[in-house]
């Protein structure tokens, strides 16, 4: 067995009990007791996450911001203040998705890309294939480990370690807005939900400020409850809700797609404005089981214009109950739908996502 | 990790099962077997008066994280089923050995459970499965 690879968080984990899972190659925390627990602790009150297994781009250079426009589905002209953040999906030229990303706009020739830790590989190989005729620069950024802090008192309690000016400068900071503080880059981003913050930090700082953060009461979470999290937030997860074979317009990501202007000639883009014009075979909507049992990724949906499929499905914490994104044949939410467990077919309803918001159910779910 | 009684015995697919004073087999999953399921969400208990073969799919116990078939440690029908489980399967996870019991069989051969693994048998199963 290959070795897996380790945060420099991984000993502390293990310290405070984390049940260990390999994650795409890393050895990470699946949870440090109950998953559930820690779900509601993220609702509720704080949580944190070790995200350094992700992968932090630098990319540089005076034509930095005309690479990003044809790389990326989303327009990088909509960043105009530094530390303004992006949500982009990264498309090949068949319109599929290569993954799903964040850029962070820090000056004219400097952007800060964070892409998945399974994609990595293939993420800088098409990178810096595409970069190299605008001469941009790609830098990984292992020196960081990465932290998020989540939760309706998650902002106030990193606050709470701060430097005083960095904890004024924190408290003003937007959503999906970051900036470097106390030698850290904090981003009011998150994949729970909730407000909060990642924080990329120095890696020979980062078991320290882990345990500060502990001590400031926010308690360790493992991957577990952070899928549960964003899925009840209705967020994608790469690999299992769309990979290349899957365009935005079938993943729901419609929205991160900028046809305007039309001139804006970036990858992937012919292919989405042909499938917009003939009509999109699929779509993805949101599914919640009312009577016992779980949704899981595989199972097969029925509907009235044929089969779907289960992407994500899981038990969701907050709702009691199970809650799933499918991919189905378009047009099928309007009729009867069920979904095969375990040879039963049991019926289910199509709603709108996120299925939770602000630590709430949604209305209608 | 919590001991393990010294009454009960084993399948190798860590379902347990514990004799009663009048024959009767209680059936439920092991301590080990909850841990590395995680928190349970949902139990599908077998009816009253199914007649179950050793080995076979006797119930299921899903978990935020999966979904796990339980298989009868023996053969017989069943006499009592832990309804309790249904709104809180999270007992499962407390007490594995204990007030988290799946089933309860009227045994159609009694050798069948003498046949199953002794608690020090799997103890040792577990601990070299972890290594």
């Amino acid at each position: 067995m290959p070795m897996l690879n380790q945060t420099i968080l991984n000993a502390t984990h293990r310290a405070h009990g984390a049940r260990m899972v390999d994650f795409g190659g890393w050895d990470m925390p699946l949870n440090y007791g109950s998953q559930i627990d820690e779900h509601h602790v993220v609702r509720r009150d704080a949580g944190m996450f070790d995200v350094s297994h992700m992968t932090i781009v630098d990319v540089r250079g005076s034509r930095v911001r005309e690479f990003l426009r044809h790389l990326l589905a989303n327009n990088v002209d909509k960043l105009k203040t530094s530390g303004k953040a992006l949500y982009s999906c990264m498309l090949n030229e068949q319109g599929g998705v290569i993954d799903d990303l964040i850029v962070y706009f820090l000056d004219d020739e400097f952007f800060r890309i964070v892409v998945n830790a399974s994609t990595r590989d293939k993420d800088l190989d098409w990178m810096a294939r595409q970069g190299s005729r605008f001469g941009v620069t790609l830098s990984e950024r292992r020196d960081y480990a990465m932290i998020a802090v989540q939760g309706p008192t998650a902002r106030s309690r990193v606050h709470g370690l701060l430097s005083a000016d960095g904890s004024e400068r924190a408290g003003k900071l937007g959503k999906f807005v970051a900036a470097e503080i106390d030698g850290m880059f904090v981003a009011r981003t998150g994949y729970t939900g909730e407000d909060g913050y990642e924080i990329m930090v120095p890696e020979l700082d980062a078991v320290a400020f882990w345990n500060r953060l502990v001590a400031a009461g926010v308690k360790p979470c493992g991957l577990g409850a952070r899928d549960t999290l964003r899925l009840e937030a209705g967020m994608n997860l790469y690999g299992q809700d769309m990979d290349e074979t899957v365009s935005p317009w079938e993943a729901a990501l419609a929205w991160t797609i900028a046809l305007d202007p039309e001139d804006r000639d970036f990858i992937g883009r012919a292919a989405l404005v042909a499938q917009q014009r003939s009509g999109v075979a699929r779509e993805m909507i949101g599914l919640v089981l009312d009577d016992k049992g779980v949704l899981r990724h595989g199972q097969r949906v029925i509907s009235e214009r044929g089969d779907g499929e289960i992407l994500s499905g899981s038990f969701s914490p907050t709702l009691g109950k199970s809650i799933a994104l499918a991919r189905v044949p378009s047009g099928a939410a309007a009729g009867a739908l069920a979904v095969d467990i375990r040879g039963k077919a049991m019926p289910v309803r199509a709603v709108k996502f996120p299925f939770v918001r602000d630590g709430k159910a949604c209305v209608g779910i | 990790m919590s001991e393990i009684p010294g009454d009960l015995k084993f399948l190798k697919s860590h379902e347990w099962a514990r004799i009663e004073d009048n024959g009767h087999i209680t059936v439920g999953i092991s301590d080990h077997a909850q841990a590395a399921l995680g928190d349970l969400v949902y139990v599908e208990l077998p009816a009253l008066g199914d007649e179950l073969t050793a080995g076979n799919g006797a119930a299921v116990v899903e978990s935020v994280k999966a979904a796990s078939d339980v298989y009868s440690p023996v053969s017989g029908t069943v006499v009592a089923v832990n309804e309790k489980l249904v709104d809180a399967p999270e007992t499962i996870n407390g007490d594995a050995y204990g007030e988290g019991w799946l089933f309860v069989l009227k045994p159609s051969d009694s050798s069948e459970f003498e046949a199953l693994l002794g608690p020090d048998d799997y103890a040792e199963m577990i601990e070299n499965e972890e290594h």
